[in-house]
């Protein structure tokens, strides 16, 4: 049998499997975050483990073939821009840097928490592309032969 | 209210720069200048119209004790002026010189995030939040220490990282010591609260002068500084050495220890202390050196110490020639860093030895070096005389007399080894013939600016342009506790 990039066939399997399961746990952390412990940041972080556990199982070859890794590289700045968005309209319409804008809900259901969601959002696929974007260049990276750049 | 715009320009300009520049950086050059513009105009502004009073901006909507709160008042607004002034000078220099390493956008995208982090430090009136933005401008200036990509820009950029990262552990330690004895992280409330405790006072300002101390390269913490502001590219030495080591340390120390302290005399004499050590050491160290980008590093160490010194002795006179010296040296800094670059870029080496006939190559690069030179040395009637004078004659004034001649002594060695630069370096007898490297008008531009700053800013020491520009920033230093009063205003 030939020999394919990554790790051994039961490691592929399993993580076609269990890499559904880390997402939705990232999603639920992220729309969670103003209820139960952690936010944008965690659930950021959970969604970048998926990713990487693919490309563990996969090979980085693979996953840079499947993956449109110049849109993931993009959605990171755009989530900052969309970050200072929200805070500039804050600014326009509720008084200051971050004010709330949105309706503020009912208390412990998904929609009680304004704004926070919203940049729970988007901190959580800042941190997401950004993180998983980090390991994969580190992962493509070579040193040229007999060169210091 | 413009005081928000500081932080939301230069973040959000960095931010579009990643997003809208292709392979190459025209895009990015556009953006920077234009926020760099911006925030210049802003800054004036707020310099101008801010005079004596103070801005309070509550970040959300919230009130005080919840909110992080933004302060604008004149010495902040003078620290802002400054990091844009020189901002657009080194963007300007930028814009030719680093298209000789990379014609990539990654470099303007990191100068608009160290811009942010230096202006939301500055800006800021919350102690954590000082922390949050001193870390991203000190990220921001680890990878452009490296952005040359030699191995010796990286063992330089590593050391400074960690350098950077103990004493921001320390800076970390010492808000949770404040935090857990006040509750508060609002630096006017811990002013309110903490002089009822001075145990924690002093354990807390010692191990902030021990952090802020590192930032700002004092002599004992000095370590990191000439491999790092030697390393970088020009433009990105002369942003560290003209203003990020004055806005994260020498802005930071005189923030905590005059208006949150309440300047403590223990800690006024170890500024005296050791900013007179950095003031010898720095000088005979620089001496020694060949290199000439290491030169202008121990250097500013040098010079550092000079406004510590003046900090220290705390007199009203003080005060203001410690002020003066920040903005003359932040410009004559950045200029001599930009002569360097420039002689770099041209003959490719920092070694005095290797110069020589410069006159005839680079005549405007030898003539603002000139210039820079006498300011740095202390030669009437270049910005430097003025502003060393004013803190010798302080320091005499105020019964200091062997730390004004430590002073003087500092202000003729430092004469010494830029005649060195001026005798090896830009006048050397070595003959070299004109290689093909040409320099752009950007680079010739910034150096002239600010050459012509190095005279005009002489200007600020007449009586009636000195009350309007530098006696509201010495007023904010010298009102200890009008800071609180001025903040917290009506949630008193």
């Amino acid at each position: 049998m030939k020999q394919q990039p990554g790790l051994t066939l039961i490691a592929k399997t399993v993580t076609r499997i269990s890499v559904w399961l880390i997402v939705l746990y990232g999603f639920y952390i992220i729309f969670h975050g103003h209820l139960t412990p952690g936010g944008g940041f965690a659930g950021g972080v959970v969604i970048a483990l998926a990713f990487l556990n693919v490309m563990l199982a996969y090979g980085h070859e693979t996953v840079t073939r499947w993956l449109n890794i110049s849109f993931m590289h993009d959605l990171e700045p755009s989530a900052g821009a969309l970050f200072l968005t929200m805070g500039i309209l804050g600014i326009a319409l509720g008084g200051g840097f971050l004010a709330n804008v949105v309706h503020r809900g009912t208390l412990f259901n998904v929609f009680s928490s304004g704004n926070i969601l919203v940049l729970n959002i988007i901190i959580g696929v800042k941190v997401a592309m950004g993180l998983f974007v980090v390991v994969w260049s580190l992962a493509i990276f070579r040193f040229f032969e007999g060169g210091d750049k | 209210m413009i005081l928000p715009f500081f932080i939301i320009i230069p973040l959000l300009a960095a931010f579009l720069i990643a997003l809208i520049s292709g392979e190459r950086d025209n895009w990015a050059i556009a953006v920077a200048v234009i926020a760099m513009l911006a925030l210049l105009c802003l800054a004036l502004f707020g310099f101008v119209t801010i005079g004596a009073q103070t801005q309070v901006y509550q970040m959300g909507a919230w009130k005080i004790p919840y909110t992080i709160c933004l302060v604008l008042d004149a010495l902040s607004a003078f620290m802002l002026v400054i990091i844009s002034g020189i901002g657009l000078t080194a963007l300007m220099f930028s814009v030719f010189y680093i298209r000789h390493l990379s014609t990539s956008w990654k470099y303007y995208a990191l100068f608009m995030l160290l811009i942010t982090g230096m202006n939301g430090v500055v800006a800021t009136g919350d102690l954590f939040n000082l922390f949050v933005f001193m870390e991203i401008a000190l990220f921001a200036a680890y990878a452009l220490v490296s952005y040359g990509s030699r191995a010796e820009e990286f063992e330089a950029s590593f050391k400074y990282a960690i350098m950077g990262s103990i004493s921001s552990t320390l800076v970390l330690v010492g808000i949770a010591i404040v935090y857990s004895a006040t509750s508060n992280l609002t630096m006017a409330t811990i002013a309110q609260l903490l002089p009822q405790n001075p145990t924690v006072m002093y354990f807390a300002g010692g191990i902030f002068l021990a952090a802020f101390g590192l930032k700002s390269a004092m002599m004992p913490f000095h370590a990191w500084l000439p491999d790092a502001h030697s390393s970088a590219p020009a433009p990105i030495s002369s942003m560290l050495s003209g203003v990020l080591i004055k806005t994260l340390g020498v802005y930071v120390l005189v923030r905590l220890f005059y208006n949150v302290l309440g300047a403590p005399p223990l800690f006024l004499k170890m500024f005296m202390i050791f900013g007179s050590i950095s003031i010898l050491v720095a000088s005979f160290l620089a001496m020694g050196q060949w290199d000439f980008k290491r030169l202008l590093a121990y250097s500013s160490i040098s010079q550092i110490g000079f406004i510590l010194l003046g900090l220290g002795i705390g007199t009203r006179w003080a005060i203001l020639g410690a002020i003066f010296h920040i903005l003359n040296h932040a410009i004559f800094k950045a200029l001599l860093f930009y002569n360097a670059g420039t002689v770099e870029m041209v003959l490719g080496t920092r070694d005095l030895r290797q110069m020589g006939n410069l006159t005839k190559i680079l005549p405007y690069t030898t003539a603002t070096s000139m210039c820079g030179t006498l300011a740095v040395a202390g030669m009437p009637p270049f910005n430097g005389f003025f502003s060393k004078l004013i803190i010798i004659i302080a320091a005499v004034h105020a019964g200091h007399p062997i730390y004004a001649s430590i002073a003087v002594a500092g202000s003729f060695l430092t004469l010494v080894y830029f005649m060195k630069v001026q005798r090896y370096g830009f006048h050397g007898k070595k003959v070299i013939e004109r290689e093909g490297v040409k320099i752009g008008w950007g680079m010739r531009t910034a150096m002239i600016i600010l050459a012509v700053l190095t005279l005009a800013t002489s200007l600020l020491i007449l009586p009636g342009i000195r009350t309007a520009v530098l006696d509201p920033v010495v007023a904010v230093i010298m009102n200890k506790t009008g800071y609180i009063t001025q903040v917290l205003g009506g949630n008193l």
